[in-house]
């Protein structure tokens, strides 16, 4: 557990260092993401330690936004005189991006016969 | 006449306990349960939101002791920091369902153009037409991104960070009670599609959805998080001139 804790934390460190020293608009923990897939895809295989350390991290994500969500005591002045306005700019994007992104995809997926290869693999 | 020793004693303790850590790590991750409790006995119904549930209890601890955002943060802050290790993580089912991921690369680039260009101009244009003020509106314009990355996001353009913290956590929630009655509603059976879908619009907590649901979902979230982080840091400094 503790060197697949090691692993995720030396990618996360290589992708901070990479963004900075190269200046990129990329955050380091998405570097990071890359930087661990290439290192998957080296080794060809998936550590079990690392499986299960990421399968608990991954299961428990919705937890890690908790203490900057408490954040919402700072603001409540401004949410307060503005809340309508974010609401709805909130709730209708949010809603308007998943439908969009949604019909984009089975758009494209029925053109490019994507679609078959999924449902190849369904079968399989 | 015992409480006279008792009482100064507790407050003592209390005192010395709120300015630590622990106290507030682990009441975080007690909220969290008592959500997480909640939202199975509630049938794991997606209204029932486990991060809704926590941050509501701890906001209502927060004003019933009097303590600041800042102490509270600081014992939280352990959790907050898994954030990384948690984003770097992805890479783990990206390369075990890679075969599969591959051969959606051009749904996936197409959605991803799509989702993240209206998850900005919408969010912004809507506030703006709502008379928003200009400072909020540019905080909502990378709600749909992952939290380290919005933050980052909002302090080159000029908005508030904190508050972009707070919108991107409400919009993760929004997507996750939303995600799975809008699909059956649009009639999408694709797990591919729907998870992508919810990545793109609400990051990690539309993630942590849908891997409740399904895998490859989830998977096909958490890669669609990832590269709306990578999209939405490079397309918001651009399309921000276009609505000032």
């Amino acid at each position: 557990m503790i060197a697949a804790m090691m692993g995720l934390l030396a990618c996360q460190l290589a992708g901070e260092l990479l963004a900075r020293l190269l200046n990129l608009p990329v955050p380091g923990p998405v570097l990071g993401t890359i930087l661990l897939f290439l290192v998957l895809v080296a080794r060809g295989r998936i550590p079990d330690t690392l499986r299960d350390v990421s399968r608990t991290l991954l299961a428990n994500l919705s937890l890690l936004f908790v203490p900057a969500g408490v954040g919402i005591i700072q603001h409540l002045d401004r949410l307060r005189g503005e809340w309508l306005g974010i609401a709805t700019a909130v709730f209708g994007s949010t809603v308007l991006t998943m439908v969009v992104a949604v019909l984009v995809f089975r758009g494209v997926s029925r053109l490019t016969g994507a679609d078959a290869a999924a449902s190849d693999e369904g079968r399989a | 006449m015992i409480t006279d020793v008792i009482e100064p004693a507790i407050q003592d303790v209390w005192v010395y306990l709120t300015a630590r850590p622990l106290v507030w790590l682990t009441v975080t991750i007690a909220a969290y349960l008592i959500g997480q409790w909640l939202f199975d006995r509630a049938g794991r119904r997606p209204l029932v939101n486990p991060v809704a549930i926590a941050v509501v209890l701890l906001v209502a601890l927060l004003m019933v002791t009097g303590t600041d955002y800042q102490t509270y943060f600081d014992g939280a802050q352990f959790v907050h920091f898994l954030l990384g290790p948690a984003t770097v993580a992805l890479a783990v089912p990206l390369f075990q369902n890679f075969a599969q991921v591959r051969r959606a690369a051009l749904p996936m680039l197409a959605a991803l153009v799509a989702g993240s260009v209206t998850a900005i101009l919408s969010a912004v244009g809507l506030a703006m037409l709502f008379g928003v003020s200009l400072e909020t509106s540019r905080s909502l314009a990378s709600k749909s991104v992952t939290m380290p990355i919005a933050m980052g996001i909002t302090e080159q353009i000029g908005g508030i960070p904190s508050l972009t913290a707070v919108v991107v956590m409400i919009t993760g929630i929004i997507g996750a009670m939303v995600v799975t009655p809008l699909m059956d509603l649009l009639r999408i059976g694709d797990w591919r599609a729907r998870g992508f879908a919810v990545g793109v619009a609400s990051h990690g907590i539309g993630t942590a959805r849908a891997f409740q649901v399904n895998e490859i979902a989830g998977t096909f979230a958490g890669i669609a998080m990832a590269l709306n982080g990578i999209a939405t840091a490079i397309m918001v400094p651009l399309l921000i001139v276009l609505l000032d």
